[in-house]
């Protein structure tokens, strides 16, 4: 059931390699560090933190500029097949992007994108396909996922209304939806894309942990249905897909999150006098950021892993390394963007400060698509412990 | 890719010559050095090919797949592992002709004479002896935890010859030939009973001058080649998942007769640290077949460490009753290659509390980690500049 996962050899492509089964090596390609440099440089200029405040002081934290270049840059295509107006790359290059997204705490609406694409590619009609997808490539169409959270109370019912079907209920702590045009939700009888301006619709902002990531309740109040808005897959199908690749951008983008905040640990604890030393040459402070830096390879190693089981698609090993990634990314960076503040000491406890914008960004990643616990759960029937 | 294309055609020859399932494996590791393909990136003649040392993990992983043993390189790991590299950097070429290839065909075992009561973490405040007398040099001390001593024929040996000199500064090394008058090796018991380690004591033990290995009082550089070596002989070596400590905890899970959640929730998030530990090694190895190693290529052993004492403690909990049993007893006993000492969840949970001690203490590893690899600043050292005889000790 587990096999052990082979590893690729980057140097030789032997007479055996099956490119399409094998998951890529655990390193960057040339083309995909270049991507992760070009990502980097273009966050720095455009996103940073102090264009971050900005935006988070905003309702939608959402800058309408910053997304156009974003799909200029051919970022939101990436996953896309060409035929569908995409990029036709892999959820690797994808990945890549993530953990560059998380480094720049940035605020765009990325991962609910991603979820969206993921569902439409998989479970959409080809109807759904054609008029959304090219649309969501050029930054015109922004469509979010209501992904159930355990003990939100969510539930969407489809009912019978005056004009035929209408869906009614509530889904809460949805993911950038105040800046999205429409929404993927599951119902109690399979799953619907609707756009989020059709009457009875009401999307009200909530106030966030984690500002840089806007979430909202979404009201249906007898919102009328339409043929189009069913999507092919059923309601498990079209969250689990959500989930699934959610769990793994996420995933990526918290090794990022950490990886930034470690960092900027490292470089004060060494430029930090006190008792005449820099503090990083005190054992109390430098093993805590070692073990943070065993913690955060491991995260890293776990959710590159992940992501390239994803792109070659192998279910039964994703069923393994999802939930490895998912339960332990989270964790792992709440706790070194934690550090991040305990290293910086009283300024790192400021709002002047960025400590708390990755504390707070890895916080309230960790419910977002299920707490550890439950992927550990998940993982432990398909192991059978 | 031509280099690639090289070794390739080096193990096609050598598996075809001599057949792994046919073939005595002492006779096949023989002819394994003649092919270069011993270790790759020595010079031709001295079991290599000159090529990178990233192609080694690529020759184990194919004469694994061909079925060849290579148990040669875990059973004689000081001398394959560490003796080799130190030899090809410093020794003479006629000691390296006369000592390389029985190394590598277990002919030689070597072990590692470094470690003493007084020298820990500390490795340079060692303090053996060796004095100039008549050309040939005499060594009086105690070394201790020396892995396989027992059998091996050489050592790879560390002493201070000028106590006058700050502590890094007065050291040379030597190879040891442990037949020698006043070389004894003794077991040394651990917590388990058995004794996998030895100490040695050295009185009066008389080596040749042509069995030092760099200059009189340059020691130290030479044992940082020893130890910087260790890495590349065991890079490469990703074990398979679910296996080592999480595997006892697996299977004292499964003997459970209840479904107690707390202890599942538990077991799964070290199976997943694990698991995350053992796609790090991949990592590593495939950072090294690349030519682009990373930090995670450090951080594992300190990590297989602390989850090893983690999940073995775990282990004896799940265990219940059985937790304070331990099955078969202590017998001071020398484990010996082909009888396998009885392996049990309560063995190996004390025996891992070593795996944080040996090959570097995870304190001594963490600083390591914050100083070469985050380039923290270093502790003050208050030895560093004053003659060794003067350190407190």
């Amino acid at each position: 059931m587990t096999a052990s996962p082979a590893s690729t050899d980057p140097t030789s492509a032997g007479p055996d390699a099956d490119a399409a089964d094998t998951p890529q090596a655990l390193v960057l390609t040339e083309e995909q560090a270049a991507l992760r440099d070009v990502a980097r440089k273009f966050l720095r200029d455009r996103v940073p933190t102090t264009r971050v405040r900005e935006l988070m002081a905003t309702p939608t934290a959402f800058d309408e500029a910053l997304w156009s270049d974003v799909a200029d840059m051919g970022w939101l295509a990436m996953a896309i097949p060409e035929d569908h107006g995409g990029a036709g790359f892999g959820w690797v290059e994808v990945a890549v992007l993530f953990e560059e997204l998380g480094r720049a705490v940035a605020p765009l609406p990325m991962l609910s994108t991603t979820m969206a694409t993921a569902v439409l590619l998989e479970h959409g009609t080809e109807h759904q396909q054609a008029t959304m997808l090219a649309r969501i490539a050029a930054g015109t169409l922004r469509v979010t996922v209501a992904v159930p959270i355990d003990g939100a109370g969510d539930g969407v019912t489809i009912v019978d209304g005056e004009d035929g079907s209408a869906l009614q209920g509530h889904a809460s702590h949805v993911l950038d939806a105040a800046g999205a045009h429409a929404v993927v939700v599951a119902t109690d009888m399979g799953a619907v894309v609707v756009p989020l301006d059709r009457d009875g619709i009401t999307v009200t902002p909530l106030d966030a942990l984690d500002p840089t990531r806007p979430l909202a309740r979404i009201d249906f109040a007898a919102v009328p249905l339409h043929d189009d808005d069913l999507l092919a897959g059923t309601s498990s199908d079209v969250v689990d897909r959500a989930r699934t690749v959610g769990a793994v951008m996420l995933a990526n983008e918290l090794v990022g999150v950490a990886a930034a905040a470690h960092e900027m640990a490292v470089e004060y604890a060494k430029v930090r006098m006190q008792f005449g030393r820099a503090i990083g040459s005190f054992q109390a402070v430098k093993h805590m950021l070692a073990d943070d830096l065993v913690r955060l390879e491991a995260a890293r190693s776990a959710a590159w892993w992940a992501a390239r089981v994803l792109a070659v698609g192998d279910t039964e090993e994703l069923d393994v390394a999802v939930p490895v990634a998912a339960s332990l990314c989270p964790d792992v960076a709440a706790e070194v963007t934690g550090h991040t503040i305990q290293v910086h000491g009283g300024i790192g406890f400021t709002w002047e400060h960025d400590a708390h914008l990755y504390y707070k960004r890895a916080s309230a990643a960790r419910p977002l698509l299920g707490h550890a616990r439950e992927w550990r759960r998940r993982l432990a029937a398909t192991l059978a412990l | 890719m031509d280099e690639l294309a090289g070794i390739d055609e080096a193990i096609d020859a050598l598996l075809a010559a001599y057949p792994p399932a046919s073939t005595p494996a002492q006779e096949f590791w023989g002819a394994q050095f003649d092919a270069g393909l011993a270790w790759v990136h020595h010079p031709p003649g001295k079991g290599g090919l000159g090529v990178s040392p990233r192609h080694l993990a690529h020759v184990r992983s194919r004469l694994a797949e061909a079925g060849a043993d290579q148990s040669n390189v875990r059973n004689n790991i000081i001398g394959i592992g560490m003796g080799a590299g130190t030899l090809l950097a410093h020794a003479s070429e006629d000691l390296q002709d006369r000592l390389l290839r029985p190394m590598f065909t277990m002919e030689e075992i070597w072990c590692q004479l470094f470690s003493e009561p007084g020298a820990g973490s500390d490795l340079a405040n060692l303090a053996t002896s060796a004095t100039s007398e008549d050309g040939q040099w005499v060594v009086n001390g105690q070394k201790v935890w020396t892995t396989l001593a027992h059998v091996a024929r050489w050592g790879l040996l560390v002493t201070r010859t000028d106590p006058g000199q700050p502590k890094h500064r007065g050291l040379t090394f030597f190879l040891l030939d442990m037949t020698l008058d006043g070389v004894d090796v003794r077991p040394l018991h651990q917590i388990t009973g058995e004794a996998e380690f030895n100490e040695v004591s050295l009185t009066d033990v008389h080596v040749d001058d042509d069995l030092r290995l760099g200059e009189v009082g340059a020691g130290w550089s030479v044992a940082m080649t020893t130890l910087m070596n260790e890495r590349v002989a065991i890079g490469g070596n990703v074990p398979p998942r679910g296996t080592g400590t999480i595997a006892d905890a697996v299977a004292a899970w499964h003997a459970r007769d209840d479904d107690d959640p707390v202890l599942r929730d538990r077991l799964v998030e070290f199976w997943v640290e694990a698991e995350a530990l053992r796609l790090t090694s991949l990592r590593a190895s495939d950072g090294r077949t690349a030519g682009t190693p990373g930090p995670e290529g450090s951080t594992s052993k300190l990590h297989w460490a602390e989850l090893n004492k983690a999940v073995a403690t775990f282990t004896m909990e799940v265990l219940g009753p059985d937790g304070m049993l331990f099955p078969g007893g202590y017998e001071l006993t020398v484990p010996t290659a082909d009888e396998a000492p009885v392996a049990t969840p309560q063995k190996s949970f004390l025996r891992v509390r070593a795996n944080s001690i040996e090959g570097g203490t995870s304190e001594i590893l963490k600083n390591v980690l914050g100083e070469r690899v985050l380039g923290l600043p270093g502790e003050p050292r208050v030895d560093k500049d004053i003659p060794w005889r003067d350190v407190p000790r």
